[in-house]
């Protein structure tokens, strides 16, 4: 008789910071945390009553993680390695700026400011929040690099150190931020003056006012200056250089209405003529530049191009005459003897000396099962090798390894260029408003010579798409923040017109449609009764084989009290435990003298009480809930495909799955996945990709849409287009159906701001836009647009239940 | 009658300085992170705090 049961989450609050407790919830006092950290923090203000801040220093925080055996930071002490992290080194004195993934409540960033009650040595110690990135300066002559890295991941808060964080590909565009920041400055400042030195001349001046007036149109001119030739100046630069690449793109009319505007305005003020339309033309710069900061919402947290060298460790231990050292991974050769401690990662090609290593391919595949290889065997780079440490001998160099080739492929290089629809609808635009503007001048020149020029610059003026250029900003940057809030970070806001093209979808298997943490598990044998399980709890507790913690969490009993007494593992194969006198034996089918049930794929763990045998716990990868209703909904407008790195013992499960006419394929190389995408899109499908590993990478970066599913968005994940969070996997068909509506928004919004432009055009035509109807028609137009897609997305966003 | 050409110009100043203030803030990376200062501010006063019970 079988017996199944399956593993139920609870789901709690973290009592200190409100989080939610989701896998490997702490509990101490009573109470639920959510992260180190907040545990930590608790602890310590819990036991000195929140008063006695000074106790801080017994820091009990540093128990809290259990300490590895080794530290994985001892490459810190090469001093190559150092010199590129630190970012100043001063006498006796360093500063360094560390990444730090878990940086994620309020109490972290207590915690992470507050380190010199830990460590006397640091001096300070400052976070970003946005960007979890924690600047420490401390004093090098007490403390080094490496000591502050295993204190802080002490206190769960490891560094992520890597060499391509540490040459920092993202100060260029902080730096375009901030100009972008100073530019609405100057524009929302000179918007303001100009339309309050306009007031006079809309108001009508009389009598001995009048003497006031050139003053006041000269300063609006003054402070037009800046506008235009500043904060507008990138319109100018880009309408040029598309133009000379003989494509429209909106810049072109922008500019063209821009220079119109500066030009006519200009030429009535040195002319005393009229006060010119100089409050329209900053307030439309203004408008444009606000649009574009409400598009440019990053989330600078996330890294969308990370390869495998920000996965990669910088540096690994190997054998040098007698000794172990750490060495740049780049330095590797083939033949060198490395060795891998626990948690640490594969860097290369190798083939095992030792006898047995687990190795965890979770990054690479999806798959969080280890795998066991033996001596002799050849391991694929990528892996992370959990339990004692082991001893490789490299096989290949870093960049050439089996998965890190991948990255030679051409697919890395460029990606195609995607002509937006604002683009398109320009170039029509454009002609169109030039033909007006020409025919209208043509028809005054004949009936009123004196009014050609004049209707002539009215047209270019009041046909300057402000709004036009506005649509799609605004609904692109709502959707995006939609996406957000729903755990679907975009690289940019193309990404949306991007999957609006798209007509297949591509999912990996493991990892992407299977769940990754806590697979599936049941026993299968004879009932284990309650002691029984206590048992067993109690044997595997001190395993530190991740199947352990599983099948620990599984076993669950409450009210037995068992003492280990030995505790023997034999790596490879499993453990024999003595607990109160009972032998337990925990491990391979083989360790135990039994037969391996052949029916059951999946990876079995067998157990013996005394000397009768129970029978085995099963690992299995389950799909996802949710994703039939998701492929249903999918359907009618996805052609789907799966991509798997294993073998087809699925497939009969997945061909039930998935709808008619879905293509399977198995035993996929990262190079076969790529490939496939290549040939999906031979036969015109443009492909989104979901996928999780390393292994997925050529197919992201090839695909149209390549979207990285993973558990904890701040973990690694693949370069990608957009990074989903794992539990909101199956809101992609809402994520799509909001694509697309907003498509339907844009346009909308499009015939709107034509609507406008008609109008608009109709009076300049007739030589009746005075430049108080400009003043009131350009920002009419600019808001009701802004406010129509806002609403309208946020309005949609909620019929398809998207928070 | 001049006082308004007086009072505009003397405007202008004092607006260009809340400009040149708006740029020294955007520099000196006042905008890049929103979020800690708001929670540091509170963090801070409640160290104050234990330090003054600590005083008593």
């Amino acid at each position: 008789m079988n017996f199944v049961s399956t593993i139920v989450k609870n789901e709690t609050h973290c009592y200190h910071c409100g989080e939610d407790c989701l896998e490997g919830k702490l509990t101490f006092e009573e109470h639920s945390f959510c992260c180190n950290g907040c545990k930590t923090v608790y602890e310590i203000l819990s036991s000195n009553d929140l008063c006695d801040y000074y106790s801080m220093e017994n820091t009990p925080g540093f128990t809290v993680r259990d300490k590895a055996e080794h530290s994985l930071f001892d490459f810190l002490d090469n001093e190559s390695i150092k010199r590129e992290v630190l970012d100043f080194e001063g006498e006796g004195f360093q500063r360094v700026t560390l990444h730090i993934p878990n940086v994620h409540c309020s109490s972290c960033i207590w915690l992470l400011e507050n380190l010199d009650r830990l460590k006397p040595a640091v001096l300070d110690s400052v976070i970003n929040f946005s960007s979890k990135k924690l600047t420490v300066n401390y004093k090098s002559d007490e403390m080094s690099l490496r000591q502050l890295a295993e204190m802080l991941d002490s206190i769960g808060y490891g560094p992520q150190i890597n060499l391509k964080d540490s040459d920092e590909s993202k100060k260029p565009q902080k730096t375009f931020d901030k100009q972008l920041l100073i530019k609405i400055g100057i524009a929302g400042f000179c918007f303001g003056n100009v339309m309050l030195l306009s007031f006079p001349d809309y108001l009508g001046i009389a009598g001995v006012e009048e003497e006031y007036r050139s003053f006041f149109r000269y300063l609006s001119l003054a402070l037009s200056l800046p506008v235009v030739f500043y904060a507008g100046g990138e319109y100018f630069t880009s309408a040029l250089k598309s133009a000379k690449q003989k494509f429209a793109n909106i810049d072109v009319p922008i500019a063209i209405g821009l220079l119109a505007l500066f030009v006519r305005s200009s030429y009535e003020v040195i002319a005393d003529v009229g006060p010119g339309y100089f409050d329209s033309l900053v307030g439309l710069v203004f408008f444009l530049l606000i649009g574009k900061w409400f598009q440019g919402k990053t989330y600078e947290s996330l890294s969308f191009d990370r390869d495998y060298q920000s996965y990669f460790p910088l540096a690994v231990q190997k054998r040098i005459n007698d000794a172990f050292e750490p060495v740049p991974v780049k330095e590797l050769k083939k033949g060198d003897e490395v060795l891998l401690r626990n948690g640490e990662v594969l860097p290369a090609d190798a083939i095992l000396i030792d006898d047995y290593a687990s190795i965890d391919y979770s990054f690479v595949t999806g798959e969080s099962v280890p795998v066991t290889r033996k001596k002799g065997d050849y391991v694929y780079a990528g892996g992370r090798q959990v339990g004692k440490q082991v001893r490789f001998v490299i096989q290949k160099e870093v960049s050439q390894s089996y998965l890190t080739q991948l990255w030679n492929n051409d697919a890395f290089g460029e990606k195609e260029v995607h002509t937006k629809l604002i683009d398109k609808v320009s170039r029509y635009f454009t002609v169109l408003v030039l033909l007006v503007a020409v025919s209208s001048a043509i028809f005054w020149q004949i009936t009123d010579p004196s009014q050609t020029w004049l209707v002539f610059t009215a047209v270019l003026i009041i046909a300057c798409p402000c709004a036009l250029a506005l649509s799609t900003p605004f609904t692109m940057g709502s959707i995006m923040r939609v996406f957000g809030r729903n755990h679907f970070y975009l690289k940019n806001a193309d990404v949306i017109e991007k999957i609006n093209a798209t007509n297949t979808i591509v999912f990996d298997k493991t990892g992407t449609i299977t769940e990754t943490q806590g697979e599936a598990l049941k026993f299968c044998g004879s009932e284990l009764s309650e002691a029984e399980k206590a048992l067993i709890h109690t044997a595997v507790a001190s395993s530190t084989h991740p199947l352990s913690r599983w099948i620990k969490q599984f076993t669950e009993a409450k009210g037995f009290d068992y003492n280990i007494e030995s505790f023997e593992e034999i790596e490879g194969k499993g453990f024999v435990v003595i607990v109160s006198g009972l032998t337990i034996k925990v491990g391979a089918a083989k360790f135990l003298g039994v037969e391996k049930n052949q029916e059951n794929n999946a990876t079995q763990v067998h157990v013996s009480i005394g000397d009768d045998y129970k029978g085995y716990f099963s690992f299995e990868a389950t799909y996802r809930k949710g994703l039939n209703a998701l492929l249903d909904a999918l359907k009618s407008k996805f052609k789907f495909q799966v991509l798997s790195g294993d073998n087809d013992k699925e497939a009969e499960r997945l061909k039930s799955m998935f709808p008619v006419g879905s293509t399977l394929r198995f035993n996929q190389s990262p190079e076969d996945k790529l490939k496939a995408i290549k040939e999906i899109q031979a036969n015109d499908n443009a492909v989104i990709m979901l996928g999780d590993g390393l292994n997925d990478a050529g197919a992201l970066q090839q695909s149209k849409v390549g979207i990285a599913i993973t558990e904890d968005v701040s973990l690694f994940s693949p370069a990608s287009d957009a990074i989903l969070k794992a539990s909101n996997l199956m809101d992609l068909d809402k994520f799509i159906k909001l694509a697309h509506a907003g498509r339907k928004v844009v346009v909308a919004s499009f015939i709107l701001s034509l609507l406008y432009n008609c109008v608009g055009i109709s009076l300049a035509v007739a030589g009746e836009l005075t430049p108080l109807v400009a003043a009131i028609l350009m920002p009419l137009s600019s808001i009701s647009v802004v406010v129509f897609t806002t609403t309208s997305i946020n309005l949609i966003s909620k019929k398809i239940k998207l928070k | 009658m001049s006082v308004i050409l007086v009072l505009i110009l003397v405007s202008l100043v004092v607006a260009i300085a809340f400009l040149i203030a708006f740029f020294w803030a955007v520099k000196s990376g006042q905008f890049d992170d929103t979020y800690s200062p708001s929670v540091r501010m509170l963090f801070e006063d409640r160290v104050k705090k234990e330090k003054e019970a600590n005083d008593d």
